[in-house]
């Protein structure tokens, strides 16, 4: 098992088993503070993968943003972790076979993948040779400038949306 | 090397528990944040396909499920206050006002 090998495995079993934590806590500052171990671990996988802009941008966003908002919103409710409720729903077998059955059918379609589609041309080499971030926005600004502005937009109405929401008087 | 399909298991998984978390929880923030799992594991699987098919395509595609996330948890962050307002349960189970 080769040094990369032996990190990815680090990764991918501490993924997982921070992820079953996360789902199955009783206090939810828990769930949220094993999800930001969670979302580190995932910037690191990023790494890995050759995408240094998007692994600063998890960290800056998820890190930095929605779990502060998750944070904010468990502290303004003053939610007390209750001892005698019941955690899971009465049907929670049936989550779990759900669950199950998605697994075995994600890694049945992943064996009858034999042909992959052609490779593009930002190859690693390409891509470091500039740098991620000066790659991504040449691309973001040119060719997918589009989806860019409607990304904006959906922030707009999502500002718009919760400032209404929160307002006592319309 | 790491083989692709590694990556593929791992998003997988990390999508099942997700799913698992979402329809057996009954805390309405437990809900939630299942939901940004299943997000991130769909994200590792876009990189993880760019790297390998040395596109780009994964990467820019994953910045923009990131946005999207953010928008769509604030505003659902947004409705669960406006709902506490009337009624202070967290528990899904217990709200059943539009019941027949």
């Amino acid at each position: 098992m080769t040094m990369v090998q032996f990190f990815f495995a680090y990764f991918a079993i501490t993924m997982t088993v921070l992820s079953v934590l996360v789902v199955t806590r009783r206090n939810p500052v828990h769930s949220v503070l094993l999800m930001l171990i969670l979302f580190i671990h995932i910037a690191g996988l990023y790494l890995f993968l050759n995408a240094e802009f998007l692994a600063a941008v998890q960290i800056i966003v998820y890190a930095g943003a929605i779990l502060v908002l998750f944070l904010f919103v468990i502290m303004l409710l003053n939610l007390k972790t209750e001892e005698k409720v019941r955690k899971f729903q009465n049907q929670w077998p049936i989550g779990a076979g759900i669950g199950a059955i998605l697994v075995i059918f994600f890694v049945s379609i992943l064996r009858k993948i034999t042909v992959l589609a052609p490779l593009g041309d930002y190859s690693v080499e390409r891509i470091q040779s500039e740098g991620a971030m000066m790659t991504i926005g040449k691309v973001l600004y040119s060719q997918y400038l589009l989806p860019f502005e409607i990304a904006s937009l959906i922030l707009l109405v999502a500002i718009i949306g919760a400032v209404v929401l929160a307002k006592r008087r319309i | 090397m790491v083989p692709l399909s590694w990556y593929i298991i791992l998003s997988a998984v990390m999508f099942s528990i997700g799913v698992f978390g979402f329809l057996a929880r009954r805390n309405l923030i437990i809900m939630f944040i299942s939901i940004e799992l299943m997000l991130n594991s769909a994200n590792i699987s876009l990189v993880a396909f760019s790297h390998y098919l040395q596109s780009i395509n994964g990467q820019i595609m994953a910045f923009f499920v990131i946005t999207v996330a953010a928008a769509e948890a604030a505003i659902g962050l947004a409705i669960l206050i406006a709902f506490y307002k009337n009624n202070p349960t967290m528990k899904v189970d217990e709200i059943d006002l539009l019941k027949g």
